[in-house]
């Protein structure tokens, strides 16, 4: 019984994680039609802004080396400029596309990312070293939890209830939630399309900074490709979830969370390895099954 | 104008693409090593991007999976034709038939057709009944599953180790033969019936069902012939390179082929021949910068890595001021009042010319 809820915990983390990435690309979905690949880019963004831009091998941190009130804040500034500058540049000329070429120039902005990352930093890992301390870990009865397994569980939990409360009370969030319901209704309603876009990017921002300073917390590594499988297992997730809901995105997380966890910890060891190709199979399944996902959106039914 | 005239007016396209290909294949006959190895690259790329596009282009459903049939294909390719004593000690999952023998080229080619035709007709059996986004996703897991088995079935593939002894047999003329085969056959599935009812599916996907085109079935047709046309390209990239592991096979790849056929214009054939050699241009004249031009003493150069950002901001730029690409959707037709250019064109229609 401890091992398994010890994989439980461990699931409820990573899925935790993937929730959080997923809200950000759901964010966009449900509102632009957007399936933002850049998303784990912005990732990679925040991660590098703790450091000392240079191409050497050991990181020095800059950013990262403030006191937490004052650099939480800034890490998820920068990307949320980082963000808001590809919308300008990028996806604003593109508001009339179909989803298949806001996908595709998405993944145009992610390779200029990775690549200028590249570019900047150097191709190979940097170790970094950002509350190190956060991965002690605590026993409760018998169970051996991180510390920073409950922090992100908490840090989730937190933005999860903020996002709820920001779309369900304020009146911008209102006018978030009636942009993604229906964009061109909502405009004609004097819903700001732009503004509400741009707080969109905004917020899928906030998320990524936030996402960044854990995952680099945990591994205490840094690389240009970091954000990409946590795009890509988020990106399933969302789909996972059904495409539009944002209860279905966080749903679509942990799911996967699970489902990723438990395949490591259960599958024959010959077997571990295809892990990825077990979960991935996994979602054709579900797809197949549920084509609209787990929490099919009212709104991205197609109509005739 | 005689009946022959006609017909070869009115499927011109494919021809003009081939003897536009074979001009730049004629580099071949003066330049160096490099420029021999650029444009047996740029070959295998028109089969690969050919192949996407017959998938991508008719049914308007993108697919990150195709490059997963490519290394199906490079693999089958490379069970055929690698040195049987390499496969009878790092290959020991294969058929003994396979690690005792050594096939021939075209038994490697047929098998790069042949399995991922069948492993396609076996997923699209599953995923084609999806619509749009949903589909796209189950591709894109498709590439994950194929990378992930690829990469640690170790008996069979060599794991992340990499097989070797493959006979190099592909240059740029073999290549170019396969390119004019892949355009061909994607004209040919673009005209037929089949082509023509995908198409329509992909531009009012209600009306095509409700005018009785089975949509899904369609989409299986073409979802074979592009993973056979792909995983030729793999078998032909396998027998060029005489070296293979998986890590080629991914996401990178699967990019830069979708973004060589959303640069030429995904719509038309024209479009995913243009996309290859002008991409294959760009990436050229950038890498020429990045090594540097030497100017009175100095070398300038750009930074390593702005080919790829280059290659970004290409696609990001035709995205934006030329939302069909380079081709607009339209095929290659000479310039005359007298033939009637009859390639199909969904997106504009061909001004109307006396015949």
């Amino acid at each position: 019984m401890i091992p398994f809820l010890q994989n439980l915990i461990d699931a409820v983390s990573l899925g935790s994680i993937y929730a959080l990435v997923a809200l950000g690309i759901g964010l966009l979905f449900g509102i632009l039609r957007l399936i933002n690949f850049a998303h784990g880019d912005f990732i990679t963004v925040g991660a590098y802004a703790l450091i000392v831009p240079s191409a050497d091998v050991t990181a020095r941190l800059l950013i990262g080396g403030w006191p937490w009130p004052l650099m939480i804040p800034t890490i998820c500034l920068i990307v949320i400029v980082a963000a808001l500058l590809t919308d300008a540049l990028v996806f604003r000329p593109l508001r009339r596309a179909s989803s298949p070429t806001l996908m595709i120039a998405s993944f145009a902005v992610s390779y200029i990312i990775q690549n200028g990352v590249l570019m900047a930093y150097g191709a190979r890992p940097k170790a970094v070293d950002l509350w190190s301390g956060a991965n002690s870990q605590i026993l409760i009865g018998e169970l051996r939890v991180p510390m920073l397994q409950l922090v992100t569980l908490v840090v989730t939990l937190v933005l999860m209830g903020g996002l709820t409360l920001f779309l369900k009370k304020t009146p911008y969030g209102i006018q978030m939630r009636a942009a993604a319901e229906d964009f061109r209704m909502a405009q004609y309603l004097g819903v700001r399309g732009n503004l509400v876009i741009g707080l969109a990017f905004a917020i899928s921002g906030i998320l990524a900074g936030v996402v960044s300073l854990l995952t680099t917390t945990q591994s205490g590594s840094l690389s240009h490709m970091m954000g990409v499988p946590l795009a890509l297992f988020a990106f399933v997730a969302v789909v996972v979830g059904g495409m539009g809901s944002l209860v279905g995105a966080v749903v679509g997380g942990f799911t996967i969370g699970l489902i990723v966890t438990m395949l490591q910890a259960y599958l024959p060891p010959d077997l571990r390895a295809f892990r990825d190709a077990f979960a991935f199979a996994f979602v054709i399944l579900v797809l197949l099954v549920r084509p609209s996902g787990l929490v099919p959106a009212r709104n991205t039914i197609e109509r005739v | 104008m005689g009946t022959a005239m006609r017909l070869l007016a009115r499927h011109q396209t494919p021809l003009l693409l081939i003897l536009c290909l074979g001009l730049i294949a004629g580099f071949s006959l003066v330049g160096g090593d490099a420029v021999q190895v650029t444009l047996t690259e740029m070959f295998i790329r028109v089969v690969v991007v050919v192949g996407l596009f017959v998938f991508i282009g008719n049914s308007g459903i993108i697919s990150f999976g195709q490059v997963g049939f490519m290394c199906i294909g490079a693999y089958a390719a490379a069970w055929a034709t690698a040195e049987p004593s390499f496969k009878q000690i790092m290959l020991q999952g294969l058929p003994v038939l396979l690690q005792e023998n050594q096939l021939p080229f075209w038994a490697a080619i047929l098998g790069a057709i042949v399995l991922p035709a069948l492993v396609a007709f076996g997923l699209g059996l599953a995923i084609m009944r999806l619509s749009g986004t949903a589909a796209s996703i189950a591709t894109f897991a498709f590439l994950i599953i194929v990378n992930s088995v690829y990469a640690n079935w170790d008996s069979v593939t060599a794991g992340v180790s990499s097989i070797v002894g493959i006979p190099t047999v592909v240059g740029p003329w073999t290549a170019y033969a396969f390119a004019g085969l892949a355009i061909l056959a994607a004209y040919g599935f673009q005209v037929s019936r089949f082509g023509l009812m995908l198409r329509a599916s992909r531009d009012d996907e209600v009306a095509a069902s409700a005018s009785a085109v089975k949509v899904v079935r369609m989409r299986l047709v073409a979802f074979v012939l592009s993973a056979a046309i792909t995983g030729m390209g793999g078998g032909l990239y396998a027998q060029f390179l005489g070296i293979l592991t998986v890590d080629p096979f991914y996401l990178s790849l699967s990019f830069i082929t979708i973004a060589m056929l959303v640069v030429g214009g995904q719509a038309s054939l024209t479009g995913a021949v243009a996309g290859v050699v002008a991409v294959t241009a760009v990436v050229e004249v950038l890498r020429v910068l990045e090594r540097g031009i030497a100017l009175g003493g100095t070398t300038l150069a750009l930074p390593a890595g702005s080919q790829e950002i280059g290659l970004g901001l290409v696609m990001a730029l035709i995205l934006i001021f030329r939302p069909n690409g380079l081709s607009r959707g339209r095929e290659l037709v000479l310039p005359s009042r007298r033939l009637k250019p009859a390639a199909p064109s969904a997106l504009s229609p061909q001004p109307e010319t006396a015949s």
